[in-house]
């Protein structure tokens, strides 16, 4: 099952759907069914606390080259424990369809 | 050649399954099984046989280590019955749809409430639909050769799918019956060694039984059920060589006096043998009656049981099993759907019977017969009748 995302016929499946490619799980995007997303303000950011890195219970923010945070939307549920978290108020959560 | 030897059939059962050189045994004690695994685990105890014999802490964990086993690429047996088997089937669908060639004999018993230990086939049907390839024996010789038969089925690479093998509890387990038990060197060259394609290898490794999302799962179900039913001609070929080999042959639908006969009953199990009697003593009278054993359950044999009722005028199924509000019997109503589009095909008539150990004599299957014709003439205000119960 090499490819992922909507491509493959039933004849094209290893026997009992085994998967013989190890590792291809990160070719997987589990963050396609949020809500909400949290988008970051720069302005409000001190690029040093690191809570919502901290507190994601996804492991998807990472701290960019320009030291601010920002979630990998791939894999980001939407759960909102960034923007609770945040001290200065610096993560929205925006619903996905805005 | 081959010697014929007074045994029981569980005993029977566990030498088929040394015959077949099991690695693993994986399995948890229940009546009227037990005496099948018991008498592994005393061939193992006594190096007569090279397996590891793993007693587990239920059902669900019996399967469970089953599946382990075969998918390192063991040849995996097990045994359980009634309860034992509900205990296991979430299990069941696992092994079918990971493909994984596990075989497993089941001594059908009734299933509770009230507590019976004793036979009929609610414990199978109840699996009908977990994927298993699963055959239905008459007596002691046929579970042999069809536990041999089920390795060699379910391993085959163009199968690699499960194998029930239905035997009746007490009535054919707890029973001495003569038995030619092959030898070690006909088995050998009948059922080639266990090779999994894609075993599991810390040096290859791969993903078994893993994430199903919307996207793919339907594709997985679709692969399940076309290996399932292109099983049948593996299972078609396998007996056609076994009764070459070894002189005994089966069929997915096998007829008794059926030929012409304007009414048929139909029976899966060892109550087929008492109906061979009361069909010979029927005939003896001059009736115009036959029978048809129903030995192969899953995948259901549609177009062999087509051609062998289409003459007759009336269907008698005799189911062992209720579906309760429902069409009656299990086996009737998937046999009415079978011929529903027929033009010409006989009234198929329900009779549940034989529940929880009770037994059909030879005028019980008489009363079945004269019951089913009248039934056709004059029609049911039931969907289906239970026979022998009292008022």
């Amino acid at each position: 099952m090499a490819e992922i995302e909507g491509e493959l016929a039933w004849k094209d499946l290893e026997i009992g759907a085994i998967i013989a490619e190890p590792g291809n799980t990160v070719q997987y995007k589990t963050g396609d069914w949020k809500s909400q997303r949290p988008v970051f303000d720069k302005s409000k950011c001190n690029k040093k606390c690191t809570l919502c890195y901290i507190f994601c219970p996804e492991g998807c923010i990472e701290r960019k080259a320009d030291g601010y945070f920002e979630a990998d939307l791939s894999y980001c549920k939407g759960c909102g424990i960034c923007a609770t978290e945040c001290h200065r108020k610096a993560i929205t959560m925006v619903e996905e369809e805005e | 050649m081959a010697t014929r030897i007074g045994m029981e059939v569980s005993l029977a059962i566990a030498e088929a399954a040394k015959l077949a050189n099991v690695d693993v045994v994986a399995a948890y004690p229940i009546t009227p099984q037990t005496h099948i695994v018991e008498h592994l685990a005393q061939l193992v105890a006594d190096g007569e046989l090279d397996a590891a014999y793993t007693p587990v802490e239920s059902e669900h964990s019996a399967m469970s280590a089953c599946l382990g086993a075969a998918a390192v690429g063991a040849r995996a047996f097990t045994a359980t019955a009634g309860q034992g088997l509900e205990l296991m089937h979430e299990v069941l669908y696992v092994a079918s749809a990971m493909r994984l060639p596990v075989v497993m004999a089941v001594a059908n018993r009734a299933l509770s409430a009230p507590i019976s230990i004793w036979g009929d086939h609610s414990d199978v049907m109840a699996v009908r639909d977990t994927g298993w390839i699963q055959i239905f024996v008459e007596n002691g010789q046929q579970a042999v050769d069809n536990v041999l038969c089920a390795f060699r089925i379910a391993e085959d690479h163009r199968v690699l799918l499960p194998v029930m093998v239905h035997l009746d509890g007490f009535h054919l387990t707890h029973v001495i019956e003569p038995v030619y038990m092959p030898e070690q060197s006909e088995v050998d060259k009948f059922l080639p060694p266990y090779q999994y394609p894609l075993p599991l290898d810390p040096d290859k490794p791969l993903t078994m039984g893993g994430f199903g999302p919307p996207y793919i799962y339907t594709e997985t179900k679709k692969a399940q059920e076309v290996a399932l039913t292109a099983a049948k001609e593996v299972v078609l070929e396998c007996w056609h060589e076994f009764g070459g080999v070894f002189g005994r042959h089966y069929s997915p639908v096998e007829g008794y006096h059926s030929e012409d006969a304007k009414v048929l009953l139909l029976t899966m199990g060892s109550f087929s043998e008492t109906a061979m009697d009361a069909i010979d003593k029927m005939r003896g009278e001059g009736k115009d009656v036959g029978l048809i054993k129903l030995r192969l359950w899953r995948p259901f044999p549609f177009k062999e049981l087509r051609q062998a009722v289409k003459k007759a005028e009336v269907l008698i199924v005799l189911d062992r099993a209720i579906s309760f509000g429902g069409p009656g019997g299990p086996v009737c109503s998937e046999i009415r759907s079978a011929l529903y589009h027929e033009d010409k095909k006989p009234k198929a008539i329900s009779i549940v019977g034989g529940l929880g150990g009770r037994d059909i004599t030879v005028a019980g299957f008489e009363s079945i017969v004269s019951r089913g014709i009248e039934i056709s003439q004059t029609g049911s205000e039931q969907e289906f009748e239970m026979f022998g119960v009292r008022e």
